[in-house]
């Protein structure tokens, strides 16, 4: 194909992508707090909660990602549960450092425990972005963006049962896969996975050898 | 003038009891029908249910769940080369292309890249399981519009691919061989001239098929026109894939951003159609079949030599960082969203598969439709339920 921009190591800078943040800070003013541009492959940026709505709108239609990918969201939290791979031979290996775990917000940084996060994509320009927003902690809600893609309902709906975040101004937020009477948001983190809790699992150690490499570190 | 008798004016009571209670009748009330969660419309268990006014449909309401097995949260308590055996499962007729998106985001945030023979046999597999994939839609597609054989055909078509795939990685189904870094195995003696005789017969497979039911007449009076899809509203509820292309937008993520596979080293192109019905999503599906066939021709002949993986350590740890990456799976765009925290587990995992918004669109598309077009409709959205529910 005439696509040759596949490129084995990534370029320095990304004049494309670097535009487009700036586009979007010219529209947005200081509803933008951060962009992040991995050159060649990605672009990240995080706007104000206030301003979800617009964000949105703007990247559909001054910026042209008409295409909705998904919507979904992060729960920053470190799982009070450990790894959950902590059988005796896996410790054996790879013990679990200790440390208290700081609650970090990814590429572009963030305020609140929970993060929404958005994919838009542009089909003629071949180009996508992720946008994220936080999620105050004491409301933990957020304006829709049902108004501008259709296909935002069904993903609301998800993380509105998954991580217990509410749109204001969706048309029918309820659950989705869930059973009406189930209670908790099970992609929080602490939110507990049974299964791991009642029996260990069987360990990391356990894995194959390299194809090719004789096996003599011991699989067996 | 006549005197009215009592029996006369008994008769004229009774016939004008009688109008009122056909007239009772003709006046429709609106009804609830549920399709689902058992019905062979619905590729495994999906509900919908569709309010009705006499045979129109004023409403539909899917209710997906019902085989909801919580990927993402499982993936989190997963080290990365164990993930690849859950989302083998998401879409259980493209198995391995549902493993590529994932080892790409992973090797994409370790810097890692497949040497080029693993990534010419990546390409080939993920060619061969649409292959797989769509040969059941093009039969099946039919036995929903009342047409039997079709489906026999591409059930037993189908198996020789299966039994390629499976003559790589091992399993028919799952076959969990990607790797970070590369390949669980190269392929075995002989195989690239058997898949030749295959690609030979998936070919007289597609054009038994366009005989039987292309330019069928009943086929296409109840495919075309039913179900319409402007562009607009398939990018706005993120319709991907043939559903997408049959809309008339010529985007396919194997020509536009072929990170990690090599598309771009192919001669090849991609269909669309402009009208956006049933029909068109049908026809461009049979179309990139045949290009899946050229494709393949051309990815068995150049396969180049050289190792099958890259060099990685023994116990995967993946860097901080996040990443999307997105591949043209045979359902339409699966992307996996990857935030990893430099542990052996991901932090989180996004799976955005699909089914899942090419379903999400059903109650836009069945507004003012007919009954049996229903069936019609979910049948050319194509959707896997493993792919809605994760």
């Amino acid at each position: 194909m005439s696509s040759t921009e596949v490129t084995e190591t990534a370029p320095a800078s990304d004049e494309r992508r670097d535009a487009l943040v700036a586009r979007l800070g010219e529209e947005l003013g200081d509803a933008l707090i951060a962009g992040h541009v991995d050159a060649g492959r990605d672009v990240w940026v995080r706007v104000a909660t206030a301003a979800w709505e617009d964000a949105g709108r703007v990247a559909r239609d001054v910026l042209g990602l008409r295409y909705f990918g998904f919507l979904s969201a992060i729960d920053w939290l470190p799982s009070p549960y450990g790894r959950s791979l902590d059988a005796a031979i896996d410790l054996e290996a790879e013990p679990a450092s200790g440390e208290v775990e700081q609650m970090e917000q990814g590429v572009t940084g963030g305020e609140t425990r929970f993060q929404v996060f958005a994919r838009l994509h542009s089909v003629t320009e071949h180009i996508g972005l992720t946008l994220k927003v936080d999620v105050p902690n004491d409301t933990l809600a957020l304006a829709t963006w049902t108004r501008l893609f259709g296909g935002a309902n069904w993903h609301e709906r998800e993380v509105f049962e998954m991580f217990g975040i509410s749109f204001e101004g969706h048309p029918s937020l309820r659950k989705l896969y869930l059973p009406g009477d189930f209670e908790g948001h099970p992609l929080r983190k602490d939110f507990p996975l049974l299964s791991r809790m009642v029996k260990p699992w069987p360990g990391i150690v356990d894995v194959e050898g390299m194809p090719g490499v004789a096996d003599d570190e011991g699989g067996e | 003038m006549t005197a009215v008798t009592e029996r006369q004016q008994l008769a004229y009571i009774a016939n004008q009891a009688a109008d009122m209670r056909v007239n009772v009748e003709l006046e429709t009330e609106g009804m609830t029908l549920n399709i689902g969660p058992q019905h062979p419309a619905t590729h495994g268990t999906l509900r919908i249910i569709v309010k009705l006014d006499g045979e129109q449909v004023v409403a539909a309401d899917p209710v997906p769940g019902y085989m909801h097995r919580g990927y993402e949260k499982l993936a989190e308590v997963r080290t990365y080369p164990q993930v690849t055996t859950l989302v083998n499962r998401i879409d259980w007729l493209g198995s391995f292309a549902n493993e590529v998106p994932f080892i790409l985001a992973a090797e994409r945030l370790m810097e890692v890249e497949a040497p080029p023979r693993a990534q010419w046999i990546r390409t080939i597999l993920f060619e061969l399981s649409r292959i797989g994939n769509i040969a059941l839609f093009l039969g099946d597609m039919a036995v929903q519009l009342g047409a039997v054989t079709p489906v026999f055909y591409a059930f037993r078509d189908r198996e020789y691919v299966l039994n390629q795939i499976e003559a790589i990685t091992g399993g028919r189904f799952h076959p969990n061989f990607d790797r970070i870094g590369g390949l669980k195995d190269d392929i075995p003696k002989g195989w690239v001239a058997e898949t030749k005789g295959v690609l030979t017969k998936m070919r007289a497979f597609c054009d038994e098929l366009d005989e039987l039911l292309v330019g069928n007449e009943i086929f296409t009076a109840r495919t075309r026109g039913v179900g319409v899809i402007p562009p607009e509203v398939g990018l706005s509820y993120g319709l991907s894939g043939a559903n997408l292309r049959a809309s008339g937008i010529d985007w396919d993520h194997r020509r536009d951003s072929p990170c990690g596979l090599v598309y771009d080293k192919l001669d090849w192109k991609v269909w669309t159609h402009p009208d956006g019905d049933s029909f068109a999503r049908y026809w461009v599906r049979l179309q990139e079949t045949r290009e899946a066939i050229l494709m393949l021709e051309q990815l068995l002949d150049g396969i180049p030599s050289g190792p099958i993986m890259a060099k990685v350590p023994r116990i995967i740890k993946v860097p901080a960082g996040e990443a999307y990456v997105a591949t043209e799976n045979p359902l339409g765009e699966m992307g996996y969203y990857v935030v990893s925290k430099g542990d052996l587990v991901p932090f989180r995992v996004k799976i955005r598969s699909a089914s899942f918004n090419n379903i999400s669109i059903v109650p836009w598309v069945l507004r003012g439709v007919y009954v049996p077009d229903v069936i019609t409709i979910l049948a050319s959205l194509y959707f896997i339920l493993g792919d809605i529910d994760r």
